[in-house]
């Protein structure tokens, strides 16, 4: 993260700088034979994939003959940008998003500061806390598909007996409940993975300074608000950020819950049916790459809105 | 030492593939006991032979199976030698499969249900050998229609008025069940109930798009009111396996799902066992029974590095001794023809006589039409009738715009 070397203090005396220059240069050589290896490798499974998909996005590829593609310019992107279909599955993935991404990080929260609190068994309750995080999603996503099974799952054998309803719920069906059945699923997820990244910010802050707060203020909640929180506000913010993108390009959870339903479809649901369904490869490039642009964007924002806050302090 | 030891390590590398012995593998199914029953046909073949075979297990469902098999195939990988296929997809991926008409006798091939080699030859190569038949029917309790002086429904009214009626007095008892979820299962329940109204086929043996007329509307009009009413909403969330944990844990009456669900209906320890009776599709006055054409069959891979001990072993699954072997033990229905008038087999699986005339009169999916676009065409018909079934649109409104959907894939007729 830091500047590789100190700038040179004083710039009267020109043969300590080239010295100082050369054994800069020296260093800077030496880091970039260190980075090599890596930026080749990101090169190699990221870049030359990523440019792929772009050529691809251009013509009107087949998955079972990709060499026999001809050149179609942007038709691609004009078909899938005039889809509702697409623009469906755009509205689900950002409600998704931000409707999951805001009760994990509300109820992260909570988890962290009950688990950053002197209690017995500490390091016993934070590993368990850690368990759905653990499993598969895949896994934990067939666990929860049975549990919201209309008929013989639990959620519903559960709400029945207590009688909080009549008849029982279609989770997975309906679609006004599946998106909610969709959100739970993911919450319970992970919520941990917040929880965990929150602990880890909350054990920064240096104990005195809240109690220094604590014996001005007398007020645990004002404390709270005015100590606490601003000074988990960076690693906040780091949090928000992962699981924003994790969110966004989400596809297993969906996938093994909902399969290709078009009402609750996320865009990378959208992407693979075209890509491997539909065979048409151009088309599941070009969709691709709106998603690549669509997620690189979001980045972009966040980073911009969340710089200045690091600045500050 | 060290030297010699990577030179070795590195020559062992080379020279291992080289020595393998010949090694196949099956992509199966893994639904109800399917893959059991792949399992111990492969090792029995294994015995004979002596090669070793390994048995991958594919999805329950089908549009997920094809997406891996395209993964495969569009690499040319060798990994998997003998491939399942579904029946609508000879046309699709014929060129990345071995033709098996000379490589297998001519007397074996003609000894299959004709429509299934018809299906399978694809610019006059043999692509894949018939393993099962499938075709819908339909499931009902003989039980509680007898104890309410019922007869097993012959039209879709039969079926409202027995349904309703044991509904309304077997506390807890859904009518009926059926594969609702939005996939392939959909598009060909849905392609019954348009049928069975005189609905047509979707898109027409021409490649015309025929699905919006008023019978269609009257047929997704009575499915979309038994959900929440006759079936449970659940239902819009069901594929086979879901339906058939209703159906076989007492909940409903009715169920409509492909053979495979009778062995495992009547296993021990089935609440239902004994319960169980099976007739075709209902129909209406407007149209005849219909029953969607199922099945599936095996191909050998371009890619194989074994393609002489693939061509063997699809030989002896597909063989008349396999196909009763599998019929007897889990109710997979022969594509040899003479097996249906197996007296062992037809005491074993009664419905067997059902499905030899729903076979006659089945319905293929419009696949040889629309070609490369079939999973398009499919994937819209499913998307619109479980809009339709789960009331966010209503038919009329739902088939006009799978109609200009469809239309608009379908490069005038020609797809």
């Amino acid at each position: 993260m830091e500047a590789a070397a100190p700038r040179p203090v004083s710039l009267a005396r020109p043969r300590l700088d080239a010295a100082w220059a050369a054994l800069v240069q020296g260093r800077v050589l030496w880091a970039w034979a260190f980075v090599a290896p890596t930026l080749i490798a990101l090169l190699l499974v990221a870049g030359w994939p990523l440019l792929t998909t772009l050529r691809f996005s251009f013509t009107d590829a087949s998955l079972l003959s990709l060499e026999q593609a001809s050149w179609v310019g942007l038709a691609n992107y004009l078909t899938v940008l005039r889809d509702p279909e697409w623009w469906g599955s755009v509205r689900t993935t950002v409600a998704f998003a931000a409707v999951s991404v805001g009760l994990e990080t509300i109820l992260g929260l909570i988890v962290a500061l009950v688990l950053d609190t002197e209690m017995r068994a500490r390091g016993l309750v934070r590993a368990a806390v850690l368990v759905p995080w653990a499993i598969p999603t895949v896994i934990s996503a067939k666990i929860w598909s049975w549990m919201f099974n209309d008929l013989y799952g639990v959620i519903n054998a559960m709400l029945l007996r207590m009688g909080a309803i009549d008849r029982p719920i279609a989770w997975l069906a309906d679609p006004s409940m599946s998106f909610s059945a969709l959100v739970l699923a993911d919450v319970w997820k992970t919520t941990p993975f917040m929880a965990l990244l929150l602990l880890a910010g909350l054990q920064l802050i240096p104990k005195e300074v809240d109690e220094a707060a604590r014996l001005d203020s007398g007020s645990r909640v004002r404390t709270f608000l005015r100590i606490t929180l601003p000074l988990l506000a960076p690693t906040l913010g780091v949090a928000v950020i992962f699981r924003t993108l994790d969110a966004l390009r989400m596809f297993d959870l969906v996938y093994v819950l909902l399969g290709n339903n078009r009402s609750t479809a996320t865009m990378t649901v959208y992407a693979r049916q075209r890509l491997m369904e539909f065979q048409e490869f151009g088309q599941g490039s070009a969709v691709s790459v709106l998603i690549f642009v669509f997620i690189g964007a979001f980045t972009a924002l966040y980073l911009r809105a969340f710089r200045p806050s690091r600045e500050k302090s | 030492m060290k030297r010699a030891l990577l030179i070795s390590y590195y020559s062992c590398l080379l020279v291992l593939p080289a020595l393998g012995a010949p090694k196949l593998t099956l992509s199966c199914g893994s639904n109800g006991i399917e893959h059991q029953m792949c399992e111990k046909a492969v090792k029995a073949w294994s015995k004979q032979t002596g090669v070793a075979v390994e048995v991958f297990s594919i999805p329950n469902d089908s549009n997920d199976r094809l997406a891996i098999y395209q993964q495969f195939l569009g690499a040319g990988s060798p990994d998997v030698d003998v491939y399942q296929i579904d029946v609508v997809w000879p046309g699709l991926l014929a060129s990345h499969f071995r033709d098996l008409k000379d490589e297998i006798p001519t007397a074996e091939i003609a000894a299959h249900l004709p429509e299934y080699i018809r299906n399978n030859t694809v610019q006059g190569r043999l692509v894949a050998v018939p393993w099962f038949a499938d075709g819908g029917v339909l499931y009902y309790r003989k039980d509680l229609l007898k104890k309410h002086g019922l007869k097993p429904p012959s039209t879709w009214d039969d079926l409202e008025n027995a349904a309703r009626t044991i509904a309304g007095k077997e506390k807890g008892m859904y009518g009926l069940v059926f594969q609702g979820r939005a996939y392939e299962g959909l598009t060909c329940n849905a392609l019954e109930w348009v049928a069975s109204h005189g609905g047509g086929t979707i898109v027409d043996e021409d490649g015309r798009v025929s699905v919006n007329n008023p019978n269609s509307v009257k047929a997704l009009t009575r499915v979309a009111g038994w959900v929440g009413s006759l079936a449970p909403t659940g239902v819009l969330g069901y594929s086979e396996e879901e339906a058939r944990g209703v159906f076989q844990s007492g909940q409903a009456i009715f169920m409509r799902n492909w053979p495979y669900a009778w062995a495992l209906l009547e296993a021990d320890g089935s609440p239902v066992r004994g319960k169980v009776g099976i007739v075709p599709m209902p129909k209406t006055a407007l149209g005849d029974h219909a029953s969607t054409l199922g099945g599936w069959s095996l191909a050998v891979s371009k890619y194989s590095k074994f393609p002489k001990e693939a061509v063997e072993l699809v030989r002896y699954l597909t063989g008349a001794e396999q196909q009763r072997i599998r019929s007897l033990e889990a109710s997979f229905n022969p594509t040899i023809v003479a097996l249906y008038d197996d007296p062992t087999l037809l005491a074993k699986n009664p419905h067997l006589k059902v499905l030899k005339s729903a076979l006659a009169s089945a319905i293929p999916r419009p696949s040889r039409q629309t070609r490369q676009k079939y999973n398009r065409v499919s994937a819209e018909l499913w998307n619109t009738v479980h809009a339709i079934l789960s009331k966010t649109e209503t038919p009329e409104v739902g088939l006009a715009s799978l109609e200009k959907r469809l239309v608009s894939h379908s490069n005038g007729g020609k797809w």
